[in-house]
């Protein structure tokens, strides 16, 4: 018999299930992994020092394109630091509209992942049906701030404009039309609350369907149960946060317990889970979409009835109104000093953090009194996540690294940045 | 909130006592100093003490204050930043610790008190060049495999020092010095207080 020796196995960089550019370096016996060495940084981009040469409001599209499946919830955690180091709050009804788009974006990011993680495991069918909802969360990106993706939406002081009073139609084409275009268009003609309250309404039976497609299914549960175990202990020695730390048995929900923005007059529940395999996870994950819904409905309610700024009135924070502009000598100079010099920031540091659809997104600010940031650092939940892959890959089967990576729910770009 | 941060500072008072070199409380969160040398026992008093209770390293990041306010900055020039939260007691920590040399800047890892704090630490080695005393495995994480430098410094440039093509007649790839010309088009501007504050001019 021959003998037979441990080889090393290079997954990725190039690899769909790596889900981006991760090259793993796999020690294995036979088909039994023993080793697991991570190599990132292909996505590098120096997103902390560039955005040292940049001016505070410079810096914030960079933050859509950390984390590129949950864009506007980097730009949360951003805003947030740049507006306690300036003293200022955003007005309520920005907050609202921050916290429904926080939400939007959870469900995006986790309807990614359902689809994702789905297509690794086998299920392929998955990645259509979440990329079919997903299109209609990223037409509410595209109707707000004009891109589906980097949205540069929120700024210091509120966010860029109000909701808009109606959305884009589907003009006919050879592919569109008749009652089919007629069918598209019907929710598009109120205003965008209208628009997403018909998602709103739909979405709790379209989460019933991926539960009947996946929950119990045999071929699910084999690849997902036991697989990846995170013991509390360790979970928080590694550094683990969000749904990986709510797998673990910890209620930790920074929203519920160091609430920001308005969550705290919101009503929703944490999905904690039990085991903290690649499962529980899965179902906190399904639980999330469920609160994140109701959250919605929550803030369509309130925005409905309460209309009011969106962006605050200090005039060397945010831009003054076009019109004042045109009359105001003040005004004027507001508008000339911020855009050719920016917002100065006080002297000071502060690290804040928002529940990101990964994990918890920190973002710590050095500031020195310039109109650049001194020193910007960012703390994704992922990158921690994935340094810990070697204690959870070791001892499992090859199939199941591909599991366990999608099931981390990684994104390059924050993990690299 | 702030009753929750003044018991957090006794706490401190109480546990670290003389290990704290210093102890701000700033924008509803506190910061403590603590020199290199007790760096480690302090450490692991915060995460062991009951009173303290920290159990996770949220975050660890280094910074270099050499070109802090234009050239104000008169103390070290590297810091190790760590962040820490409780779960039990809900509540953050910020802990700064400077490397004592300059030149050759070095703080004990805590990778044994936290183990989340391997790979930080593994990128504040790479982009600061901070050299972590105890890790076991101080590798580059971010940059290329052959990188020279460390790209974070403040005296390292933007656009760096070397660029890479293919080189078609070598037939591989190759490194050359950068071509393109760092350009600001917005200055960094520092202004001094009370600046544009007409009435109290």
């Amino acid at each position: 018999m021959p003998d037979i020796q441990n080889y090393t196995l290079n997954f990725g960089p190039q690899h769909p299930a790596a889900h981006g550019v991760l090259r793993l370096v796999l020690e294995l016996d036979g088909e039994v992994v023993t080793r697991a060495d991570p190599h990132i940084g292909m996505l590098h981009r120096g997103t902390e020092k560039l955005v040292e040469t940049k001016t505070w409001v410079q810096a914030l599209p960079y933050m859509d394109r950390l984390d590129y499946m949950s864009m506007m919830c980097s730009e949360h955690a951003y805003c947030l630091a740049v507006e306690r180091m300036l003293g200022i709050e955003a007005p309520v009804r920005a907050q609202y509209i921050r916290v429904m788009f926080d939400e939007i974006t959870r469900l995006l990011s986790h309807l990614l992942f359902i689809g994702s993680h789905g297509l690794d495991v086998g299920a392929m069918s998955m990645m259509l049906y979440a990329v079919r909802e997903r299109e209609d969360l990223v037409d509410c990106y595209e109707a707000v701030s004009g891109t589906r993706w980097h949205a540069a939406y929120y700024r210091p002081g509120g966010v860029y404009r109000d909701l808009p009073d109606s959305m884009p139609q589907y003009k006919e084409s050879k592919w569109k039309n008749g009652a089919r275009l007629k069918q598209l268009n019907e929710a598009r003609s109120g205003s965008f609350l209208d628009f997403l309250q018909d998602f709103v309404s739909r979405f709790p039976k379209i989460v019933d369907d991926y539960e009947t497609l996946l929950t119990d299914n045999r071929i699910w549960k084999q690849r997902l149960v036991d697989v990846g175990v995170v013991s509390p202990e360790r979970a928080l020695q590694l550094g683990c946060t969000g749904v990986m730390l709510r797998g673990s048995g910890f209620a930790w929900d920074l929203r519920k317990k160091q609430p920001y923005a308005v969550y705290d007059r919101l009503d929703f529940d944490i999905p904690v889970g039990a085991t903290g395999d690649c499962y529980d996870r899965y179902l906190v994950r399904i639980n999330e979409m469920r609160q994140s819904n109701r959250i919605i409905q929550q803030c369509i309610d309130w925005l409905r009835a309460n209309p009011g700024p969106v962006i605050c009135d200090n005039y060397k924070v945010a831009p003054p109104p076009r019109a004042g502009m045109k009359s105001n000598m003040e005004a004027l100079i507001h508008h000339f000093k911020l855009c050719s010099e920016g917002i100065h920031v006080p002297e000071g540091e502060v690290y804040s953090a928002v529940e990101n659809p990964k994990g918890e997104f920190g973002v710590y600010v050095v500031s020195d009194g310039a109109n650049k940031p001194y020193r910007l650092k960012i703390r994704s939940g992922a990158y921690a996540h994935l340094a810990a892959i070697d204690e959870l890959v070791r001892g499992h089967m090859i199939a199941d690294v591909v599991a366990i990576i999608g099931n981390i729910d990684i994104i390059f770009g924050e993990i690299d940045r | 909130m702030s009753t929750k941060l003044e018991l957090l500072g006794q706490n401190l008072q109480k546990h670290l006592g003389e290990r704290i070199a210093g102890l701000r409380t700033a924008l509803g969160e506190i910061s403590i100093d603590v020199d290199a040398a007790v760096y480690m026992e302090a450490m692991l008093k915060l995460r062991d003490e009951p009173e303290l209770r920290f159990e996770q390293l949220i975050d660890l990041c280094g910074v270099d204050y050499s070109a802090y306010g234009d050239g104000r900055w008169k103390g070290k020039r590297f810091a190790v930043v760590t962040h820490l939260t409780s779960v039990t007691h809900n509540w953050r920590l910020r802990v700064r610790c400077f490397a004592p040399d300059d030149d050759f800047p070095a703080v004990p890892s805590i990778v044994s008190v936290w183990n989340s704090a391997n790979w930080f630490e593994r990128e504040a080695f790479d982009l600061f060049g901070i050299v972590f005393p105890g890790h076991a495995d101080l590798r580059r994480l971010l940059c290329d495999y052959g990188f020279v430098g460390h790209p974070f410094r403040k005296d390292f440039p933007v656009s760096g020092y070397v660029e890479m093509r293919y080189d078609p007649e070598q037939k591989r790839v190759v490194y050359q010095p950068v071509s393109i010309e760092p350009r600001e088009i917005t200055p960094r501007t520092v202004r001094e207080e009370n600046y544009g504050n007409v009435e109290n001019a």
